[in-house]
């Protein structure tokens, strides 16, 4: 699918920045026209692949989390969020419903949300390497002026 | 991220307002939690009306305030969500535990 136009962003692993990189990403994917739905569901799904790489893949240390967004000719916004933390030795478990290592802090709802509001997730880790989560979601075409 | 307390004849009313996630989460976690130790509410609300954005850290920060409330036999309902927050509570299955209105 062509590429129309494309972002790339990255800091440090920083939970100030969770705010600051579902904001970007939804201003990026404004280019699409997407409903205010959408748009929510953009933000929640990028909020959890970042926190996931601040809670889980640098829990001690300050890492790196690189986040590029896609907009295809066929209205659909691709995201991937990279890291180069600790990695996911089983990913199948980890995108389990209320399957978390965080304790009482984490629901373990943070995959399952990924899921349920894009189209699609692919995660892709190699343990002590890191991490990097694809979604697609297509955004519906809206006739203009209705 | 702000909470407001308001209590009356046993109701404690939590007003949430601003972005609940990972970065809030446990700020916003400890004030629920003083307030609920000093009214020990038999019916508390959570205002969710000014709640502009909510991942799954909220769920976390709802569960754990339902599972407070429910310890000394109170109730706990959330009240005025917006379509993003409950777009996420209705993913998350919380409606089974909580009562969930949402913003008319």
């Amino acid at each position: 699918m062509t590429e129309v136009n494309s972002m790339k962003i990255e800091f440090p692993s920083r939970s100030a920045n969770e705010g600051f990189a579902r904001a970007t990403v939804a201003c990026f994917a404004a280019q699409l026209d997407p409903t205010l739905d959408e748009l929510g569901d953009i933000k929640t799904a990028v909020s959890e692949a970042v926190t996931n790489c601040i809670v889980h893949a640098y829990p001690d240390t300050l890492g790196r989390i690189r986040v590029r967004a896609k907009l295809l000719a066929d209205n659909t916004i691709e995201i991937a969020v990279q890291d180069w933390g600790r990695g996911i030795a089983d990913v199948e478990q980890a995108r389990t419903p209320l399957y978390t290592t965080g304790g009482e802090e984490r629901s373990g709802m943070g995959f399952t949300i990924m899921e349920s509001f894009m189209d699609k997730l692919r995660v892709r880790s190699t343990p002590g390497k890191g991490t990097t989560v694809v979604m697609r979601r297509r955004i519906s075409v809206r006739v203009r002026g209705a | 991220m702000r909470v407001e307390a308001a209590y009356a004849e046993g109701r404690l009313t939590l007003s949430l307002s601003g972005e609940l996630d990972h970065h809030a989460a446990r700020e916003i976690m400890r004030e629920i939690e003083e307030q609920l130790e000093l009214r020990l509410p038999g019916d508390c609300v959570l205002d969710l009306a000014g709640l502009t954005f909510m991942d799954s850290s909220g769920i976390a920060v709802l569960l754990k305030t339902y599972r407070r409330v429910c310890a000394f036999g109170g109730r706990l309902r959330a009240e005025h969500v917006r379509a993003q927050p409950l777009r996420v509570l209705r993913a998350a299955g919380i409606g089974r535990l909580i009562d969930v209105t949402a913003q008319s």
